[in-house]
């Protein structure tokens, strides 16, 4: 591939006897939107915490950027420059939308062991923070405390806080999960206008936001990989039909 | 604004105490001089847990070693020069931090608070046991430590009052570092470990070590405090480091306001008082203490501070410190 | 030194964790099963000596003081759970932590003015007061080989029910998963008030058993308290199987740290507890955090 911002290689992870992920062997291209589809139960979420750091495989490698970040901990990968957001809305509840981009802002600093001046004058910080929170359009939420937010405004927070770490790669599991029609045609939106600038790799289970964005798909069943492809490959492919869009809606 | 009415009770507060020995009594100056050190051993505490998230069982260790390092140098010396003294608990507590700090932080949870515990009580046994630490009679102190510049003295802690305004001098510093250090970066970053410990590392935060310098910076606090008490009282003893007393202290921060800095200096005065004068209400006054203490639990978990809403809604507007909430935040920090 | 002088401190060292383990398996599920963090455990263990003493001193007899007790322990566990434990099922440990703090200055309170602050021993019941012999110049108390013998009878019981019947397994599934056994719809109050009791009674058992040979006195269950929690940190916390492990490994350190190490004694259990965790943070048999 000509430009593969992540390649994974036979990556294998086990929970006692239950292989969760079975050498799997993926390349994704920079600047792409390749989402992974599978039924519940497929893998999808352990991969992601395998790239993120929070999970350790047993076998194989990840390589990003061309460097190996196979055992890496989680803050490394996010100082690396992937982005993370969580199928489970994971935010800081008794802070400020504000606050909550704030946090995710200032881990770019080179250092936060800074004891001295008050936090709020480090301009750097400030303009990134404003500027993930108008991204993710939460502009007018802005002192609003993040648990009195709606669900869908958390899981906007969710995907505000990641851009605030200014990544590369964007990791997003599910980001549309429990959202209604008109809030998930929002995320859809910011979905493409960030895919523009960034690679995500997007695990989803709304296949028409899927398609709508998609540029390759890759299809896990049972921790592996059944076929990965264009959203046209995909949608015609045989054993992806039998496998689990058939079970699904027709396509 | 808002800044400054907040700070007006503050202000009011200070004053109040700054003036106290103008009209108190002997007795009653070394009383409020107690209460202002055991308020700072409170504060530095209420680092720990109202904004790191770290429930610290051991805290008394650090008060203790503050307490010992002064007694064990000096007990025998002509004079206790206070430049040397204070820095040599401040460094004996902060080291002693940071060792049991290193091997507590990499656990959490349950585990943390019975792990600090554990080792606080290593502490207390080790100077029990030892003979040559006087054992549990302690050592005694017959010298209040000086500041001297050439062969003048500048400040003798001799005299109650001057004790008096040291204490309440570093009472005022330690909060003031307390404030600085949250509102920068560094307290950012301890308060959203608090909240969630899992997303900070997610966002890039290498978090033991941010708990770490929190743990360290605590104890050396706690240093300081058990530094006073002892040059207060001229005796040390190992009860300061035993768990009952960081037992205490956890109450006096939840009673005065978990995750308030100011709160604990309320509770400081609440327990201290009433340690000195429920004893003469009824022989069995622990009794007493307890049904406070969980009453205060029970019913008024965000302790006395927040009897004041007034003021609450004063601070929530001040950005940049979120108020604790004991219902929303959780302690544990597991996985 | 002789083999049969390590042969009795082998001995003394497998009855002090036994004990241990008596009082650390209550504690260990107590967390593992309902989440709370019982400081005031070690004042059931002080108070199955008191009433072993009281029990004893009243009928004249230890097994009639055993037999009176437990209820007696269990019923103030329950009365505990109910007012006062049962308040802390959803909060933070903070407040665990100071709620049965508090209880330790009331229980300790209480204790002086029921039965003051004289030291007190408990006569060993003639038929045990005799000594085995062991070798020809060693010989051991019979009492301290009873103890063992009835810490071993219980802990075959506890194995029996938590791996042989439906409320064992309820026990387990709820010390590996506490949300999902209150998601079965099993009566949770029920569970708990049962478990709590249970932890309370072997707790005070073990106190009873305890009382002829360590002496009756204030403040006592403090030191059973805190080294029960490094035995449940050392094995993890809502581990049977850990609980038991630990109280042995810290009962071998103990006792042979006393006699080979004395003025390293008391530091050696610590370090054991913090050489482990630093290699396995969530106890020998602990869930993974």
């Amino acid at each position: 591939m000509a430009d593969a911002i992540l390649r994974i290689d036979r990556l294998s992870k086990c929970f006692g006897g239950l292989i969760a992920t079975n050498n799997v062997t993926l390349e994704f291209e920079r600047g792409q939107v390749h989402a992974i589809i599978g039924p519940n139960g497929a893998g999808k979420t352990t991969l992601i915490n395998l790239l993120s750091g929070d999970l350790s495989p047993n076998d194989g490698v990840i390589l990003f950027n061309g460097r190996n970040i196979t055992r890496l901990p989680p803050h490394k990968i996010s100082q690396m420059g992937i982005g993370r957001s969580y199928q489970k809305t994971n935010i800081f509840a008794e802070f400020t939308c504000f606050e909550n981009c704030w946090v995710a802002a200032q881990s770019r600093l080179k250092s936060s062991m800074r004891f001295f001046r008050p936090a709020r004058h480090l301009q750097a910080v400030q303009e990134r923070a404003e500027r993930a929170l108008g991204l993710c359009g939460l502009k007018p939420r802005r002192d609003i405390q993040a648990s009195a937010m709606s669900y869908g405004e958390q899981r906007q927070l969710e995907i505000g806080m990641m851009l605030a770490t200014e990544p590369e790669l964007l990791l997003l599991d599910e980001p549309l999960a429990g959202m209604g029609r008109e809030e998930s045609l929002q995320v859809i939106e910011l979905l493409r206008r960030l895919a523009k600038e960034h690679t995500l790799i997007l695990i989803e289970h709304d296949m028409d936001a899927v398609f709508a964005i998609a540029d390759q798909l890759t299809v896990m069943v049972n921790g592996r990989v059944l076929e990965t492809g264009t959203v046209e490959q995909i949608r015609s492919s045989q054993a992806v039909q039998e496998a689990y869009l058939g079970v699904e809606e027709a396509v | 604004m808002s800044s400054l009415t907040r700070s007006l009770p503050l202000v009011v507060a200070l004053l109040t105490l700054l003036l106290f020995p103008l009209f108190g009594s002997s007795f009653y100056v070394g009383l409020v001089t107690r209460i202002i050190i055991i308020a700072i051993f409170a504060m530095s505490l209420d680092l720990l847990i109202g904004y790191t998230g770290l429930v610290s069982f051991g805290h008394a260790a650090f008060f203790g070693i503050g307490g010992y390092a002064l007694a064990i140098a000096f007990q025998d010396a002509s004079v206790i020069p206070l430049w040397q003294a204070l820095p040599l608990s401040l460094l004996a507590a902060g080291l002693a931090a940071l060792v049991i700090g290193w091997i507590s932080i990499r656990t959490s949870g349950i585990y943390f608070i019975m792990i600090t515990l554990a080792l606080s009580q290593m502490f207390f046994y080790y100077f029990f046991e030892s003979p040559r630490y006087g054992g549990d009679d302690g050592i005694f102190l017959f010298l209040k430590p000086v500041l001297m510049i050439g062969s003048e003295d500048i400040l003798n802690l001799d005299n109650e009052n001057n004790f008096y305004y040291f204490a309440l001098s570093s009472l005022v510093l330690t909060y003031l570092f307390l404030v600085m250090i949250l509102q920068a970066p560094f307290g950012k970053v301890i308060k959203a470990i608090k909240a969630n410990e899992h997303r900070v590392r997610a966002l890039g935060y290498s978090t033991n070590g941010y708990k770490l310098v929190s743990f360290v910076l605590a104890g050396t606090l706690a240093g300081l405090a058990g530094f006073l008490e002892g040059a207060h009282t001229g005796y040390i003893n190992p009860a300061y480091m035993s768990w009952h007393e960081s037992g205490v202290a956890i109450a006096i921060v939840i009673l005065g306001g978990v995750g308030t800095l100011y709160g604990p200096i309320v509770g400081a005065f609440i327990i201290v008082l009433l340690q000195n004068f429920l004893p003469e209400l009824t022989e069995h006054w622990q009794l007493l203490l307890g049904g406070i203490v969980i009453s205060v639990v029970l019913f008024l978990p965000r302790g006395a501070t927040s009897l004041f809403p007034r003021l609450l809604s004063l601070i929530r507007t001040e950005k940049g410190v979120p108020l604790s909430q004991e219902e929303s935040t959780k302690v544990d920090t597991d996985g | 030194m002789e083999l049969s002088f390590y042969l009795v401190q082998l001995l003394n060292a497998v009855q002090y964790g036994f004990l241990l383990f008596l009082v650390a398996s209550g504690l260990t599920l107590l967390f593992g099963i309902m989440g709370i963090i019982n400081l005031a455990h070690g004042s059931f263990y002080m108070l199955g000596s008191y009433l072993a003493y009281w029990l004893t001193d009243v009928t004249g007899n230890l097994w009639l003081g055993i037999l009176l007790g437990l209820p007696i322990a269990m019923m103030v566990g329950y009365i505990v759970e109910r007012f006062a434990i049962s308040f802390l099922y959803k909060r933070d440990h903070l407040y665990q932590v100071l709620l049965t703090f508090a209880l330790i200055l009331i229980f300790n309170e209480l204790q002086q003015i029921l039965w003051g602050t004289d030291v007190h021993s408990v006569p060993i019941p003639s038929i045990l007061a005799g000594s085995f012999q062991l070798t020809e110049n060693q010989s051991y108390p019979v009492y301290r080989l009873f103890i063992s013998a009835a810490c071993i009878a219980v802990a075959c019981g506890m194995y029996w029910v938590i791996q042989k019947t439906r409320l064992g397994m309820i026990i387990r599934a709820g010390a590996s998963n506490r949300e999902m056994v209150q998601a079965l719809g099993i009566n949770v109050n029920r569970l708990f008030a049962f478990v709590f009791s249970m932890g309370v009674a072997l707790a005070g058992f073990a106190g009873m058993l305890a009382a002829p040979v360590d002496s009756v006195y204030p403040g006592m269950g403090e030191n059973v308290l805190i080294i029960s929690f490094v035995v449940v940190v050392i094995g993890g916390t809502g581990s049977i199987k850990g609980a038991f492990v630990g109280a042995m490994l810290i009962g071998l350190v103990s006792t042979f740290g006393k006699v080979l190490l004395p003025e390293m004694a008391s530091i050696m259990v610590y370090a054991l507890m913090a050489v482990i965790l630093m290699w396995r943070p969530q106890g020998l048999f602990g869930r993974a955090a």
